[in-house]
């Protein structure tokens, strides 16, 4: 859908194209001129166009009026709680402290920058994200072509894999640990089927695994509807046509359904970053506030920094996560825009 | 004279024509050929190969889909088992569970100090409690206040976060979709980014608002910035500005304002993104626990999903009750409104 073809196209005022604005009032005039024939006077003309003109910039301004007030509450709140204390927060990061306003240039961005915590946070958030965020996409894309094959009972599985999502992690996390942790049924089961050493699996280099499973238990079924709705916007014709043409499934996916799906996967893809960035919750809630290494999350340095009110490292470490977040959806953005464009060659 | 003589020639072409065709050999095909009881043989035989094939792709297709039901099978089971295990496992008497997994949380407690010590007995996995009891329950409902307090509070912050974003969101989404000039679009524009941002970076703002209005440490800090967020507004404006323009152009000539066209046409159209949003906030809010850990300090006005983090040993008969009881008011809403859910999900991701 372009962007300016919805709807409003029938709204008669475009502000914002000068030259569109431009035919209408010369129509208009020709059309005044033929009305005010009659009246040659031009005093009394220019009069009447100024009135025309002063009430239709008042229709304008009342329709601005109108939708600006439906907006009002959210803008006020969104200016109050966001982007307000955001522009303040800007400028906090290069003060030296809260309370000491001089201003010290790019010190606490470098501070944060080599702080050993903020680096190791990153990296693990960052790592998390990479892995995770692939799969999330790839696995509920299989799951979606699976119930789409034509599987009996379909809608059954779909609203039982829609399931984990509904469950508050807090819930969970019991589960989670009686059978992942040290002592846990996971480790009996190994040890009684072949023997295996005790795996350690919270406080090892596999942490991440659990955390990772924890999260596509809870994401999949999630991505695997926005999946199933885009694969029944396929035309079938398209499909057909293609099946006539002796494509097999491999190349009816690649070449015509993945054209398609496009679009979910980037947005599947932007969601699943989203939660993977709220996978702390996961991480607090199975391990508490100091977790092993690969575990230790962005939020567990802002929480710390919190404790000791650390301003400066609060502004830059935010300031710093915001433009890297910016950076990582626009590079998002630029490929499935690259995507497209190569698709539709 | 000449109709006579274009006759004749007619005449004598057909007759050439036909002369040409029965002068050709007649082809004797491959059927032909053959003698009455080969022909029958070839028909059995072909029918048999036919049959084959069928069959066999028959039995291909059925192992395909019993393949694809075990996957799927397997996929469900692992999606449903934690949540069928903690309600179950909710019902065994509280000397059952400390006798099943006591030594898992035995040896949690000494966890900070980071010695995990392997005991000997392992712990023993059980779906079906050996006598169903509501001991959980009753220790939880009638012994344990804080469980309840906290519980309490969850309501207390979810509710009003739910329905205060949902009337702003409905709104403003309302605003953007009808009137879309270059700076609506430009604001419309900052509130997705501000959607993508995470709790990293809307916190310390937050923070820092709270801190200013004096409302930190009250259910404020977490409410106010929780209806203001932008995630439903930016879901609503594409369901809105999907409103075919013909009925908003009825409606106008039928002389409806705007609000009537709010209420009366955009509304009713969108009423499954609303079920959907409400729903995908309400689990989103009852499983918070970055905003409570940093903008309420105070244990007492913390929700349960915090609270139940800290479990620890001497608790652990009725923390399955606890986290079973956590998990029945997002299921139920779920189940009511599941084919909202899933409507509303599914419309949002297409274009």
């Amino acid at each position: 859908m372009g962007k300016y073809t919805d709807f409003t196209q029938a709204d008669t005022t475009v502000e914002n194209k000068a030259a569109t604005v431009e035919s209408v009032s010369s129509k208009k005039q020709k059309r005044s001129n033929a009305i005010t024939a009659v009246n040659e006077d031009p005093a009394v003309r220019k009069a009447i166009k100024s009135k025309k003109l002063k009430l239709r910039r008042r229709r304008k301004f009342l329709e601005w009026g109108e939708f600006t007030l439906y907006l009002l509450p959210s803008l006020a709140g969104v200016v109050i709680f966001f982007f307000w204390p955001l522009v303040k927060l800007i400028k906090t990061s290069f003060q030296r402290s809260s309370t000491n306003t001089d201003f010290v240039g790019f010190t606490n961005y470098s501070r944060t920058i080599s702080n050993e915590a903020f680096v190791k946070a990153a990296k693990n958030t960052l790592t998390f994200a990479a892995i995770s965020v692939p799969l999330a996409v790839i696995l509920a894309l299989l799951l979606a072509l699976l119930l789409n094959s034509g599987l009996p009972g379909k809608s059954v599985f779909r609203s039982i894999l829609l399931n984990p999502m509904m469950v508050p992690v807090a819930s969970i996390v019991l589960i989670w640990q009686v059978f992942f942790s040290y002592n846990g049924v996971l480790n009996g089961w190994f040890a009684d089927w072949f023997g295996a050493d005790p795996v350690d699996w919270m406080k090892s280099s596999k942490a991440q695994v659990v955390i990772m499973l924890l999260f596509l238990w809870k994401n999949l079924g999630y991505n695997m509807v926005l999946f199933l709705a885009a694969l029944n916007n396929i035309p079938t014709e398209v499909i057909e046509s293609a099946k006539m043409d002796g494509a097999n499934a491999l190349t009816r996916f690649f070449r015509i359904k993945m054209y398609y799906l496009s679009p979910t996967v980037f947005f599947v893809a932007i969601m699943s970053l989203i939660s993977s960035f709220k996978i702390f919750r996961e991480v607090y809630l199975l391990t508490g506030d100091y977790p092993y290494d690969t575990l230790y999350m962005l939020q567990h340095f802002m929480n710390n920094a919190f404790t000791h009110l650390d301003y400066s490292k609060l502004s830059s470490g935010a300031i710093i996560m915001c433009v890297a977040m910016i950076i990582i959806v626009g590079v998002l953005f630029f490929a499935e825009s690259k995507f497209d464009a190569d698709v539709e060659e | 004279m000449n109709n006579e003589l274009q006759a004749q020639r007619r005449k004598q072409a057909t007759l050439a024509r036909r002369n040409v065709y029965l002068e050709t050999p007649k082809t004797e095909s491959f059927f032909e050929a053959m003698t009455e009881e080969q022909r029958a043989e070839f028909f059995r035989r072909s029918k048999k190969i036919s049959l084959a094939n069928e069959r066999r792709r028959n039995i291909n297709h059925k192992i395909l889909t019993a393949l694809g039901i075990i996957v799927a099978s397997i996929a469900a089971l692992l999606a449903i088992i934690p949540i069928f295990f903690t309600f179950l496992n909710s019902f065994m008497s509280s000397d059952e569970i400390v006798d099943n997994y006591g030594v898992i949380f035995n040896s949690l407690s000494g966890y900070a100090s980071g010695g995990a010590t392997f005991l000997s007995k392992t712990p023993t996995l059980k779906l079906v409690p050996q006598q169903v009891t509501f001991e959980q329950y009753k220790n939880l409902l009638f012994m344990s206040p804080t469980y309840l307090l906290k519980f309490w509070n969850s309501f207390v912050l979810v509710v009003p976060i739910v329905a205060g974003q949902m009337i702003v969101a409905c709104l403003a989404s309302y605003s953007f979709a009808r009137y879309r000039r270059k700076r609506r679009e430009v604001l419309f524009f900052s509130y997705i980014i501000l959607m993508l941002m995470p709790f990293q970076v809307t916190l310390v703002p937050n923070y820092m608002i709270s801190d200013k209005l004096g409302i930190l440490n009250t259910e404020w800090a977490i409410i106010l910035p929780g209806v203001f967020s932008t995630f439903s507004i930016f879901l609503l404006t594409k369901y809105m500005r999907q409103i075919p323009s013909a009925y908003i152009e009825a409606a106008k000539l039928d002389g409806a304002n705007e609000w009537q066209i709010f209420i009366h046409i955009a509304l009713p159209t969108c009423k499954s993104a609303i079920y959907a949003l409400v729903i995908l906030l309400f689990i989103d809010y009852w499983n918070m626990v970055e905003q409570p850990l940093v903008l309420l300090t105070d244990p007492d006005k913390q929700p349960l999903s915090v609270f139940l983090s800290q479990i620890n040993s001497a608790e652990i008969g009725i923390a399955f009750a606890a986290s079973a009881l956590y998990m029945i008011p997002p299921l139920l809403i779920f189940l009511r409104g599941e084919e909202y859910l899933v409507e509303g999900i599914s419309r949002s991701g297409v274009k």
